[in-house]
This record gives C-alpha cells, sequence and structure tokens, in this order.
C-alpha cells in the first residue's frame, strides 16, 4: 500500500494542491520536534536511507541528515562521481546495487534532468529527488511553500516573483509548480536570455525591469547567478547583472511596503542581492533553512506509508 | 477526577497535566478549570501528540495524521498526570511514555483516564478512573467532547451478532 | 532455362508507368519481363507467389541509414542491417559513411560494396564522406569513391559547418553527378540540446535545440544550390520552417531534393514523456503543427521521399540519464507501417503517392537503378498488405538495435514479400 504521495517525490509538477498542502501541514508538528532538546522521534527507527548526491552540496545533503536521524533512521551518505559517461559506475547498476542492499529509501541528487526518475523506475525503494540536472528540488519548493505560508497565513492570490536564472534553474521550476497550483500569482524578472522561451505557457507572468517586479510582489524568491552563465555568453558581466537586476535596499525602499525575501542559498552577496537586504528585515532566509528539516521530515514520513503486506510476509519468514 | 488527581499528587506543588491528542487534551483543559475553581490555582497544561510513538507505524498504512506537541515547560522534577479519554490495550500511553522521556525526566508520571474498558495488552494502569466499563472484544468505546464533536457523551457500540 | 517466378492477382502500383490495376507480374531470370492482365497463361512452369489481397510495387528504397560497420559491429552490421532493411521492404538502402573509421575514400567504399553482396539481402549502397574524416576541413575524393561505387556524398550525424566547404562540395559533385547531402544543423545553436526546444523542454529541465539551427542550414545550402547549380539533397527535414525554405526553393527551381523520416511525421516532442531516451534523435520530434506541415509536403512533392535515419544503439547505451543518451532510433521494420498508419490510414496520401515517395523518387533523385516495375528492369519488389495490422516487439527484430518508439504500438501495412534481382529475401512469417 503506498502512501498518499506515491512512492516517490520527483517533483512538485506530477502533485495535487491537496497533496502539497498535506506535506505543508505535516511538517508543522516536526517543527516542534527540532525546538526541543532531544530532537529525535522514533518514528523511523530501523529505515535505512542512502543520501545518494553526484553533486556536491552540504546544505542540502545536511539539512536531510538531520530530517532522516532526527527520525531515527540510519543514513548512509554516498558521494558519486559524475555521470554513466565518465568513469565509475552507471547510474543503472547503482540503482541495482542499492536495491540489492534492501535499502528503503534514496535521497538522490544529480546533474542530469530526469536521473531522480531514471532511478525510481528502477528500483522498489522510495526516491526523492533533492535536484535533477535542471528540472526540478521539489523540497526547497515546498519549503519555500511553507515560509511563505508562515508569514502570509495564506498562499492563495499571494504575488511571489522569482528572480534571476530561471532558465537554468530547478528551484524556479519547482516554485513555479508548487505556487501556481496553490493558488498563488508567480511572475519571473531576469534577463530575457536566461528566461525558457516557452515560460508564459507555464502561466508566468514576464518583469523585464526589476523595479516593475518589486512594484508588483508580496515577495521575491531570488535566485544565485551562477559564474558560468557569464562565461556561456548569457549575460555581459556580473557588475552590469547587479546594477540592473541586483535587489538592493533602494529598490526596495521605493516600493513602500514591506516585501518578503528568500533565497536559496547560497548567496552570490553583492551580485543578485545585496548583504543589506540579505540581512535585513524582510529576509526570511534563515526561516527558510529551519523550514527546509521540517519540510523533510515530512516528507520522508509520508513516503515511508505503512506496508501491511511486509509485516505479513515477515511474520511467515523470509523477507522481500 | 479533579479531586483525586490533586489528592493523589498532596496537593498542586508541581503538578503538570498533559492532555493526549485529541480528546485526551479537551479533558485535560476541564480538569484544570475545575482544579482551578476549587484550589484557586492554575495548574500549567500541556498536550501531547503521539502519533510519531507508535508502535505500529510501520503496518498502519498510508501514514496517520498528526497533531501538534506542546510542552512548553521543563519536566524535569515534576509531577506529570497524563490525561486520556479511553484506556484500552495501553499502547497509546506507553507511547506517551516513551515520548514524554524524551523531553526529560519528570519526578513522578501517574495516569488519569475517563474511561478504562479492560482488554489491556502491556503492564499499564491508571491512577485515576472516571468509570470502568465492560466492553466486549469487537466492541468500541467513543468519547466525545463538545469542542470537537459538539456534545459531551460517551458512546458504547456492541459488537454486531456473528462479528 | 531460365528461372520464371509468376507474382499473381496482385493490386499492382506503378507510379513510374501511372499504373494501378489487378495484374500478373512475370519475373525472369532476375529482370521484370512481363506485367499485365493475363501473364500466367504464356508461363505454365514459373513459380506462383499468390499475391491476392495484396499490393505488388517497385521496391522500396532508403536513401538515408546507419548500419555502423564498420566500426559498432556490436550494434550493427551491414549484414544484419540489409536484413532488417528486407523485412521492412526494402530493397535496397544507402548507407552513411560516419563509420569508424569513416567511410571517406576508394577502399572503403569497396569494403561497403563488398559486404554488400556477402549479406545476400537488400542492396546496400555506399554514401561516401564530404570531407575527410567528416572533420569538415578538406574535400574527400569523390571521383575515386563514386568510381567504387559511392552513389552520394554527405557528411551526416555532422553538419557541414564551413559554407566555403559546402559551396565547394556542391560544385565538385556536379563532375560526377551525385547529390550533396546534408544534416543540416547550426552548431552553436543547437550545442548541448537534448530534444525540441519548447514547453516540454522548459519544463523537463532539457536543452532545446530551437528549429532555427535546422532552418539556418537548410537556407543557406538552398542558396548555395542556386548558386552553383548542384544538387543539394536535405536530410530528416523536421520543422514547418524548414518545409516553407524548401517551396521557396523549389519555386525557384533550385535543384534541392528533401527527405523526412517517418518519426518526424508520426510523432511530437511527447513522445519523450518521462525522458524516454527512445524517443531522443536528432533532429529532435517536434510540435504537432510541424507534424502537419511535414505532412502536407510529402503529399505536395515538397518533401520528394521518406527514408528512415535508421540508427541503432546498444541497449546499455540508451540506459542513461536523458542527456547523456546517444541520439537515434531503428526505423527499417518500422518505416512502411508507420508511414501507412500516420499517412494513407487517415486519408492524407494515397497508396501510390506513398510508394513514390517510398520507391520511385529515392530511384530517381539518387540515380539508382530500381524503383519502376517496367520491362526489363531488375525484379527488385515488395508485396504487401496495406490494411493488416501487428504489434511492434522489437525483441522480433532482425536489426541488432531494439531502440523503437513504436515497441508495444499496432501498426498496420505488413510487408509480405521482398524480392531482390528476382530472389525472394524476406518471407512473411507464420
Amino acid at each position: 500500500m503506498t502512501g498518499p504521495l506515491g512512492k516517490d517525490l520527483l517533483g512538485l509538477e506530477p502533485l495535487t494542491g491537496e497533496q502539497i498542502a498535506l506535506i505543508l501541514d505535516t511538517a508543522e508538528p516536526f517543527k516542534e520536534i527540532s525546538e526541543r532538546a532531544i530532537k529525535k522521534v522514533p518514528t523511523l527507527r530501523g529505515a535505512t536511507i542512502v543520501n545518494l548526491f553526484f553533486e556536491a552540496s552540504t546544505r542540502t545533503r545536511v539539512s536531510f541528515e538531520f530530517a532522516e536521524k532526527r527520525l531515527s533512521a540510519d543514513t548512509v551518505n554516498v558521494a558519486a562521481s559524475g555521470s554513466s559517461v565518465s568513469k565509475g559506475e552507471t547510474l543503472v547498476d547503482t540503482a541495482r546495487n542499492l536495491e540489492a542492499m534492501r535499502i528503503d529509501m534514496v535521497v538522490i541528487r544529480h546533474g542530469a534532468s530526469g536521473a531522480a526518475q531514471f532511478l525510481a523506475d528502477r528500483i522498489e525503494s522510495n526516491v526523492i529527488n533533492a535536484g535533477d540536472g535542471t528540472h526540478e528540488h521539489p523540497t526547497q519548493g515546498l519549503l519555500d511553500l511553507l515560509t511563505l505560508r508562515d508569514h502570509f497565513k495564506k498562499l492563495e492570490g499571494l504575488k511571489v516573483c522569482i528572480c534571476g536564472d530561471v532558465l537554468h534553474s530547478r528551484v524556479a521550476r519547482s516554485n513555479i509548480w508548487g505556487l501556481t497550483k496553490m493558488g498563488a500569482q508567480v511572475a519571473v524578472c531576469g534577463p530575457r536570455s536566461l528566461l525558457p522561451n516557452a515560460i508564459d505557457e507555464m502561466g508566468v507572468t514576464i518583469f523585464d525591469h526589476i523595479e516593475d517586479a518589486i512594484g508588483w510582489a508580496d515577495a521575491l524568491n531570488i535566485l544565485r547567478l551562477q559564474l558560468e552563465r557569464m562565461t556561456a555568453g548569457y549575460i555581459p558581466s556580473l557588475r552590469e547583472y547587479n546594477r540592473v537586476f541586483g535587489v538592493s535596499r533602494e529598490r526596495l525602499e521605493r516600493a513602500g511596503r514591506d516585501i518578503l525575501i528568500l533565497h536559496p542559498g547560497p548567496m552570490n552577496r553583492g551580485v543578485e542581492i545585496d548583504s543589506d537586504v540579505a540581512d535585513g528585515p524582510f529576509s526570511v532566509i534563515l526561516n527558510q533553512v529551519t523550514n527546509g528539516v521540517a519540510v523533510r521530515m515530512a516528507v520522508l514520513y509520508l513516503l515511508s506509508g505503512g506496508r501491511p503486506e511486509l509485516a505479513e510476509a515477515a511474520k511467515h519468514g523470509g523477507g522481500r | 477526577m479533579a479531586d483525586e488527581i490533586v489528592e493523589l499528587n498532596d496537593g498542586t506543588d508541581d503538578l503538570l497535566i498533559v492532555g493526549i491528542q485529541r480528546r485526551g487534551v479537551q479533558l485535560a483543559a476541564r480538569i484544570v478549570s475545575m482544579i482551578a475553581e476549587r484550589e484557586h490555582v492554575t495548574v500549567p497544561q500541556g498536550a501531547l501528540d503521539i502519533t510519531l510513538y507508535r508502535d505500529d507505524l510501520q503496518t498502519v498504512g498510508p501514514r496517520p495524521v498528526v497533531g501538534p506537541t506542546d510542552i512548553p515547560w521543563d519536566i524535569d522534577g515534576k509531577h506529570v498526570v497524563i490525561v486520556d479519554d479511553v484506556l484500552y490495550t495501553g499502547r497509546t500511553v506507553r507511547a506517551a511514555l516513551d515520548e514524554l522521556a524524551d523531553f526529560g525526566r519528570p519526578k513522578r508520571i501517574a495516569l488519569a483516564v475517563l474511561i478504562d474498558r479492560g482488554g489491556r495488552e502491556l503492564p499499564i494502569h491508571a491512577d485515576v478512573v472516571g468509570k470502568t466499563l465492560d466492553v466486549a472484544p469487537g466492541g468500541r468505546i467513543d468519547v466525545m467532547v463538545t469542542e470537537l464533536d459538539g456534545r459531551d457523551a460517551v458512546v458504547q457500540i456492541r459488537p454486531e451478532a456473528g462479528t | 532455362m531460365s528461372k520464371l517466378i509468376l507474382l499473381r492477382g496482385g493490386r499492382v502500383v506503378d507510379p513510374s508507368q501511372r499504373l494501378d490495376a489487378t495484374a500478373d507480374v512475370l519475373i525472369a531470370d532476375g529482370t521484370i519481363a512481363e506485367v499485365g492482365p493475363r501473364v500466367a497463361e504464356g508461363a505454365p512452369s514459373a513459380e506462383i507467389v499468390d499475391c491476392a489481397g495484396l499490393v505488388v510495387a517497385p521496391g522500396f528504397i532508403d536513401v538515408h541509414c546507419h548500419l555502423r560497420e564498420p566500426g559498432r559491429e556490436d550494434v550493427e552490421t551491414i549484414t544484419t542491417g540489409a536484413r532488417a532493411a528486407a523485412v521492412g521492404g526494402f530493397t535496397a538502402v544507402c548507407a552513411m559513411p560516419n563509420t569508424d573509421p569513416v567511410t571517406d575514400n576508394q577502399a572503403a567504399v569497396g569494403f561497403i560494396v563488398r559486404q554488400s553482396q556477402r549479406a545476400d539481402a537488400a542492396r546496400v549502397y555506399p554514401i561516401g564522406a564530404i570531407s575527410v574524416g567528416q572533420k569538415g576541413i578538406s574535400l574527400a575524393e569523390f571521383g575515386e569513391m563514386v568510381g567504387a561505387g559511392a552513389v552520394a556524398v554527405s557528411d551526416d550525424g555532422k553538419p557541414v559547418v564551413s559554407a566555403h566547404l559546402m559551396r565547394t562540395a556542391l560544385e565538385y559533385a556536379r563532375n560526377f553527378g551525385i547529390p550533396v547531402a546534408d544534416h543540416c544543423e547550426e552548431p552553436t545553436l543547437a550545442q548541448g540540446g537534448a530534444m525540441n526546444e519548447g514547453l516540454m523542454s522548459a519544463k523537463l529541465g532539457l536543452k532545446g535545440i530551437p528549429s532555427e539551427a535546422e532552418e539556418i542550414m537548410a537556407i543557406r545550402d538552398i542558396l548555395l544550390a542556386r548558386r552553383t547549380g548542384g544538387h543539394i539533397h536535405l536530410c530528416h527535414m523536421s520543422t514547418r520552417g524548414s518545409v516553407d525554405l524548401i517551396r521557396w526553393g523549389k519555386e525557384r527551381h533550385i535543384n534541392v531534393t528533401a527527405e523526412v523520416c517517418p518519426h518526424h511525421i508520426s510523432l511530437t516532442e511527447e513522445a519523450v514523456g518521462a525522458y524516454n531516451t527512445n524517443a531522443k534523435m536528432n533532429p529532435p520530434l517536434r510540435t504537432a503543427d510541424d507534424v502537419e506541415a511535414l505532412r502536407d509536403a510529402v503529399r505536395d512533392g515538397t518533401i520528394d521521399v521518406i527514408a528512415t535515419d535508421h540508427a541503432p544503439h546498444h541497449y546499455d547505451e540508451k540506459e542513461r540519464e536523458f542527456a547523456d543518451a546517444p541520439n537515434g532510433i531503428v526505423g527499417l521494420e518500422t518505416a512502411f507501417a508507420v508511414n501507412v498508419t500516420w499517412l494513407v490510414k487517415p486519408g492524407i496520401i494515397d497508396v501510390p503517392l506513398l510508394i513514390d515517395r517510398m520507391a520511385v523518387a529515392p530511384a530517381r533523385i539518387f540515380h539508382l537503378p530500381g524503383g519502376t516495375l517496367r520491362r526489363g528492369s531488375p525484379a527488385d519488389v515488395t508485396v504487401f498488405d496495406p490494411v493488416a495490422e501487428w504489434t511492434v516487439d522489437p525483441a522480433k527484430f532482425r536489426s541488432k538495435g531494439r531502440n523503437s518508439p513504436y515497441a508495444g504500438m499496432t501498426l498496420t501495412g505488413r510487408v509480405h514479400y521482398t524480392l531482390v534481382d528476382g530472389r525472394v529475401i524476406h518471407r512473411i512469417a507464420g
């Protein structure tokens, strides 16, 4: 019997608004656990979870690790190298080996879009996408939603603008899906060379000027701009990016009202976001991090649906 | 029940009332207000959701909804009274004891239940009981509270013939 | 004593003679001896093949396929490819030169010719490379390659990036009367792309290949053909924009011909679905609007031929993250049925037009023997049932490749017999 989210969490696009709401609601009691002296509940005791990270990421991996350990699961971190093409084991073989070890859940981060789906199609363990290429990063989208909901008490009708390199951002895609499914209004703002051509078909408004985006939005989700984009010719320079699109205190003040500031991290201070904004009174960047652990605990809890048939099988001897 | 709790504790010092989600919380609130009326002391009150400590999570099927847990003070050295609506197998109380242990080390933990229906599967006993009922296996006891169900009632459902 | 075969009672459709009638076809010693309503009476000793209810047509010719030999015999050989072609009703195929080593000299061309004879199934004509090693720098020896049996030149697999090289190739090819076939892809636009650029690529987080990458090179090649008078053949066209440009070129009587692949007139980018690598090829599957334009172009002749671009890959190679999987799908054994299912069945073209696009026109534009049932022609014949349904099972392919997006689908149109030089090289099972 699978849980209310199915076997895997591969993205927010396949979920309904109800399922997203369930995850956010489930995250609430998990927030409280992280405030206790003993930050542990026995819920996933005995479960084995592998964090399979093909891309280095301290922040996301540590967040998942805390979530897993606070649920009393046994965790193993595997830092795998590169793609199937470079030397090392192919993703198919990695999948099969994990299954042979009877892993309960796999959290995977990989540089290729579709890698989480690829894994999920080939193993019976629950698969959680911690970021696949430029496709989706569902737990980031969820923790952004939770942070917005904490502050505004609702998501419907909320105006959120995603700023920056949407073209290469899995965080942007997950946010677009999550926000639109929860009834929020979504806009994007950034150099057109960094926006997917078909973005307007995803139900999103486009702002060419950051001032207009700020004038419209209740909240800004500011994406990290990577240095490689400049060397690949998408934008002329980081300096120009900051001058034209950077979220600065002056620009925010001109809006004349409070605008919530989110950023998935790590930040390029002085490029897409100025320090006084990142550390300012409307920044909820640290709340995002706290919510990240709670959301991931909720996801792990909901995916690890009880399986009565396993208990029956165990009773009569023999495993799978 | 409120009187018995106070008597058991020899007063209201260091007393903490903790209700188990869900209806135990409402009952705990009523006990606290009764103690306040009679003793003119407001005893601190907390709520405990034991879902994450259940011993049947691996087999129970789709995930049950987790309610809020709120223990806003230090329980070390205190006298904690757990309040629940129905005591049956004792597994809920076991889970509550495990959870409380993660919050600290009370001097003493007592159990107060509105209905004790027998059928224990673990060596758990209640210190304060509202009413003992003899319920046949297959039968059910449901406690209703105005705050959640619109009325106060204890409903006994007998097993159907042949079930 | 001549060897006589009689194909009896079928619907004989030969657009090269404007023939579409119930008739018998008599084959003697490997050539077409007679086509007519009562040929049987004059040939009592002939071996009879009953074609009642079937269509008898000139053998199909595929002007674009990849047979992987030499270099990747693990994935396909000339023999397995020629046999797969026979199953698909092809009596001849043209093999692209992106082998390993590249087929860019007379010895390599000769090797293909010999392997084709050994295969003893469909004929395999070599296509030679445009540039040495397909590196896009210096011209290969067209003269010697043609002398050894090459029927065209192409750097397919890759585009010819240098306009100067394409111009020179078109001019030089004129001396030998062969077409220059180009894979139209502007590399800086297409680089790193894994599927069509559009809504699906935006959702799936995959870099897209915009249709302009093809169209920019198509118009470049058409203009160079105008300048040089050479014959440019545009491979695997996939967009409405390309069709418009080809039409522009033909209106001005520029010597441009074009091909489309069965997958581009039947599937859209939606076939990629949840990262299905068997729907990954180059140029990629595009939108429904492009499919509609290509189908219309097949009907009105803007697109001259349907070719397969048969590209087998090893199962392990396709069993990878989408962006890393190689481009290409097999097509020899499904092409005919895909064409019937998506072009003939919905009434966009009729059977004679399909035969023109699959047999007559390929022979004409690549100057190959065949494509006709005229008396005296080599008896390359395809006999098929235009309405029979069957389900595609890649495990049963004669090709070593299994990478087909049509796996499990039920298609209409089944080849019953394929004959080359009057020899039956494929006969339907059961």
